[in-house]
């Protein structure tokens, strides 16, 4: 595959490659339905560049695979849905209060337990609050093509070394399963990488050792440490936030995010036909979040539409994010159900109808 | 004695063709081989087996343990009164 | 073999069966008795719940190679090691068969999948694992064997096995387990007949068949 040129690929393949050009060379994952096709993929391309992939025992060893290559310095990547990121919550929380960098990508399917394999957005709680213990955080970037998906994954692994901090790719089923055009970055070279001081390679002459560890038994100490962590969120929260606006002088907004964002898009363009002053806000950060895309509507904006693949739950922060005189209104399916264009712009008719648009 | 179910007088042997997905395991435990794949085909398209005669079916019964699907059923009628 | 044994040994209005993720998980559209699904790996610990809230209940689990070979270990040798009185049936196709043919801890030297394309590397990977021999060395066991279903003759045998397994479980003698060889055309690439032929030139020669625990060397 060259450089530059487009070419079709299935989105869970599309993220492997895009994490083999960012200098990925190590992949520790397991089979959970519908991100098969990324160890697939990996467990034929790595050996491809001289790097290795293990189908590990379940999703538990796998992240604990990751916690100790990502300790001993290398760019490394796990990938799974749902229930196996639910595994891998003790792991993502040893990885942040270790300090340690990585890429976790969440094909996220309907819930809760089995659920179902058809796409869904649940894990957007469990992502961005921490679904693993402690106060930590990490950055969550939700693509809503493949392309982004592979500028989001090839830029994750820059984002996740600067901070040395855990970074998640949240697709869903359907972004892991479609097909489009693409063109990667060009491959790098992991040995043109810097050298990562505190990783433990063995001391091989070094003066100091190197520990990689989460544990602080003395409170003070804890503490310590959890304000420097919240120093760094507090640098993360500055500078990783991403959104899109379309029609950034709408009165109203649909708020959605990945494939609900691309549904949501043909509902703003029939609003919008209809008469209606609609624009879509696209987080692509969901953590940290983009509030302060919505205060820069506030005053303009006279109401927004949630939509997501799920019960509700970004839409709390949307609520957070918006004065309280701005009705925020909810509009969301759930189980690996998708919503569909007419119901939303539906639902968004509603409000408008509702908040005295005449327009 | 292998009896699984419904018998119908005179067939030893009894294929409920929706249940068969022509995978061929019964056409290779057949002590008489008389049981082959058709060319009928059932509403999934899948060829189902069948036996040459009634006649020549010893009712050992093989065909009907080896199917993974429990297609077939296999009686003694003449045996039934032990 | 399963429903037959549990209507001829009267167990199916107190069974409860465990089907946890993976090929084995809709079991419960198969059997007609009371069932739980479980996580992927974790059903001994489900089977576990369940006899100990329901000590004559016919508790008995059903599960594929990666759940508990691979997700699964902790929770069947502690199980197994705890003498938990349950039937625990094990089908092994040496290939995670739900999601679409990845390796497996039992998938064999050389044997190709999605995830182990250029055929499984022993060096990267390991040697397949026989989770029956290694449960042999546990105290608690009562009852382990390995069946096949790959003709009549083992068929039969196989019912046999689970037989005993499931008696050892209504006597109150321990843990029983029957492994069973089983195919996967799909999974595979080939078809039934083939992988009939398949199980008997490679999986037969490193997974032994008979019965390696039996309730007589219990004391």
């Amino acid at each position: 595959m060259t450089e530059g040129q487009l070419q079709m690929i299935k989105g869970n393949e599309a993220v492997a490659e895009a994490g083999v050009r960012a200098g990925c060379r190590f992949f520790f994952g397991y089979p959970i339905t519908p991100q098969n096709e990324l160890p697939e993929y990996m467990s034929g391309r790595l050996s491809e560049v001289g790097g290795t992939f293990l189908q590990a025992e379940s999703e538990v060893a796998a992240i604990n695979m990751v916690y100790g290559a990502a300790g001993a310095g290398v760019r490394v990547m796990t990938s799974s849905s749902s229930p196996g990121i639910s595994l891998k919550q003790e792991g993502i929380s040893y990885i942040a209060g270790a300090e340690l960098p990585c890429v976790i990508v969440n094909m996220v399917r309907g819930g809760p337990g089995l659920g179902s394999i058809q796409p869904a957005q649940s894990d957007y709680f469990q992502s961005t609050k921490g679904g693993g213990h402690g106060d930590y955080r990490m950055v969550v970037l939700a693509p809503a093509t493949l392309q982004e998906m592979v500028d989001l994954t090839y830029e994750a692994f820059d984002i996740a070394d600067r901070y040395r901090n855990p970074v998640m790719i949240q697709g869903d089923g359907v972004i892991g399963q479609m097909m489009e055009p693409v063109a990667f970055p060009p491959l790098m070279d992991p040995a043109d990488l810097p050298a990562k001081e505190w990783a433990t390679t063995g001391r091989r002459g070094r003066d100091a050792l190197n520990l990689i560890n989460s544990l602080y038994l003395d409170p003070d100490e804890c503490w310590a440490h959890n304000r420097k962590l919240a120093e760094k969120y507090a640098r993360m929260e500055q500078a990783e936030v991403r959104y899109e606006i379309d029609h950034e002088d709408a009165d109203y907004f649909i708020v959605a995010y990945g494939t609900t964002a691309r549904i949501a898009r043909r509902s703003v363009k029939d609003l919008r036909d209809a008469g209606h002053s609609v624009g879509l806000l696209r987080p692509i950060s969901l953590w940290p979040f983009p509030s302060k895309a919505f205060e820069g509507l506030a005053g303009q904006a006279r109401g927004y539409l949630t939509v997501e693949m799920s019960l509700g739950q970004m839409v709390e922060d949307v609520r957070l994010s918006v004065d309280s005189s701005t009705p925020v209104e909810f509009y969301g399916t759930a189980g690996g159900v998708m919503p569909r264009h007419q119901d939303i712009t539906e639902q968004m008719e509603k409000l408008v109808a509702r908040t005295g648009d005449n327009r | 004695m292998e009896i699984h179910g419904r018998c119908i007088v005179g067939s030893k042997w009894i294929l409920e063709p929706e249940r068969c997905k022509g995978c061929g395991l019964c056409t290779t435990v057949c002590p008489k081989e008389i049981v082959y794949l058709s060319d009928n085909l059932n509403r999934q398209g899948y060829r189902t087996s069948a036996i040459t005669s009634q006649e020549a079916c010893i009712s050992c019964g093989f065909c009907a343990l080896i199917c993974p699907d429990v297609a077939v059923e296999v009686s003694r009628p003449e045996k039934s009164e032990r | 073999m399963i429903a037959q044994l549990m209507d001829e040994m009267e167990l199916t209005d107190r069974a409860v069966g465990i089907s946890p993720v993976g090929c084995a998980v809709f079991a419960y559209n198969y059997l007609d008795c009371d069932f739980q699904q479980a996580a992927h790996g974790r059903a001994p610990a489900v089977a576990t719940g369940i006899k100990r809230a329901w000590p004559d209940a016919f508790v008995f689990a059903y599960q594929g190679d990666g759940d508990l070979a691979s997700i699964g270990t902790a929770e069947i040798i502690h199980a197994a090691s705890r003498g938990e009185n349950i039937s625990v049936v094990f089908i092994n196709n040496a290939i995670y068969g739900m999601t679409g043919g990845q390796m497996a801890p039992t998938t064999l030297e050389g044997q190709r999948t999605t995830t182990s394309p250029a055929g499984r590397d022993l060096k990267s990977t390991g040697h397949p694992m026989r989770m029956t021999e290694m449960l042999a060395t546990l105290p608690g066991v009562a009852y382990l064997a390995r069946g096949s279903c790959h003709d009549v003759k083992h068929i039969k045998a196989t019912e046999r096995y689970l037989r005993k397994a499931f008696e050892a479980q209504e006597a109150g003698h321990g843990f029983g387990m029957v492994e069973i060889v089983a195919n996967c055309p799909t999974n595979w690439g080939m078809s039934p007949v083939e992988s009939i032929d398949w199980i008997k030139e490679n999986m037969l020669p490193y997974f032994p068949l008979g019965e390696f625990r039996t309730t007589e060397e219990v004391d």
